[in-house]
């Protein structure tokens, strides 16, 4: 079982993360689509190190967990707070400037 | 242990692993396609659950024990945690709109991920990519120590950055869900005042109780025989007759109909 079986895994979970985020209309769960997508490259970055006996895919699939669940962190603080304002998590709702 | 024994034993171990990473990806990838099907965001919440935990498998199996705990413990146990708690605040019954705001947005977005996927796959397929080197210690018992000394010799400034950009992202938080209270908090007495003055000082009249139905959903009647609406709870008559449905009226009136047995038959319009 070569590293590529893995990158391959990883690239149609990114894609399915990437229509997540274009198709669906409730701000959480395109949240939730953008960390599939990080996690898939989190994947490739592992699969990469085996593959080239590196450690430094390791390293800086640590570091994308870290910036992700900061973004995380910061991300629904604004979701719950546009929630406050408005009721509503659908990112239809929010079209204040077409107005 | 022979030189025989030592192949034969890490050759099960390569076709365990192929038969994991085989049923892993149909796992993650059918939960993925599940979590952009599902209408209802704590569903899509749960299926994530299911693709963060198989992807720590896959991590475990491609040598990094390290980031295979790290994603237990920070994908599934903190992200997906503030997930659901934010899910619990923003309303867990929050279904996604089925009607499209752009036209043909849909298609358009699943023409994209295909021609995204050939692409991809295209550029993979033309790399070489071959068999996984010999696995050394660093890939296996050793994998923490030297993970950790390459964060704190070679990246250690990106890590020193990282704290910084931890802080601030607490702060961020902190700021953006803080509310300024606008008006004092009211005491007991207020509390006691602003009830006397709402013409309403007892307590909500209670549900009524029937025969056939359970009492917290079902309305009491008022002398006259019309419902009280304010004697059943907002949230529990929303539960069980959403608004445009008639269900809990009509069971009350069949209730009427028996509770006033044969004497209303004759007046009966139907």
């Amino acid at each position: 079982m070569s590293p590529g079986d893995f990158v391959a895994l990883a690239v149609v979970l990114f894609v399915i993360g990437a229509v997540g985020v274009l198709v669906r209309r409730n701000a959480m769960v395109i949240f939730m689509c953008v960390e599939l997508m990080l996690n898939a490259v989190n994947l490739a970055f592992v699969a990469f190190a085996r593959m080239h006996n590196n450690l430094g895919g390791q390293v800086i699939a640590f570091f994308v967990m870290v910036v992700a669940a900061a973004e995380v962190v910061v991300g629904l603080a604004i979701l719950m707070s546009i929630f406050r304002a408005r009721r509503s998590a659908s990112v239809d709702d929010a079209s204040l400037l077409k107005y | 242990m022979t030189h025989g024994g030592v192949l034969a034993l890490t050759h099960v171990a390569a076709e365990t692993q192929q038969v994991a990473f085989w049923l892993l990806a149909v796992i993650s990838v059918s939960a993925a396609l599940g979590m952009i099907l599902v209408r209802k965001a704590v569903y899509c919440a749960v299926l994530l659950a299911v693709v963060m935990l198989c992807l720590a498998v896959l991590y475990a199996i491609l040598g990094a024990p390290f980031l295979a705990f790290v994603q237990v413990i920070v994908y599934t146990g903190a992200v997906l945690m503030l997930f659901l708690f934010v899910l619990m605040i923003v309303g867990i019954r929050a279904k996604d709109s089925i009607v499209e705001t752009l036209k043909g947005q849909r298609v358009a977005a699943g023409l994209a991920g295909i021609g995204l996927l050939v692409l991809l796959s295209l550029t993979i397929g033309h790399a070489v990519i071959g068999p996984a080197p010999a696995q050394t210690a660093a890939f296996g018992a050793a994998n923490v120590n030297s993970i950790a000394r390459l964060i704190f010799t070679t990246y250690v400034f990106p890590f020193e950055v990282t704290s910084a950009l931890l802080i601030t992202a607490a702060l961020g938080a902190m700021v953006l869900a803080h509310r300024e209270r606008l008006e004092p908090k009211l005491t007991q007495r207020d509390l006691s005042r602003l009830r006397t003055a709402s013409g309403q000082p007892a307590p909500l009249p209670g549900p009524g109780t029937y025969a056939r139905h359970n009492a917290v959903d079902m309305p009491a009647l008022l002398p006259d025989g019309s419902p009280a609406e304010n004697s059943v709870s907002p949230f529990v008559s929303h539960r069980i007759a959403p608004p445009g449905t008639e269900v809990g009226g009509r069971a009350l009136a069949d209730e009427q109909r028996t509770l006033l047995g044969s004497g209303s038959q004759e007046g009966e319009p139907e």
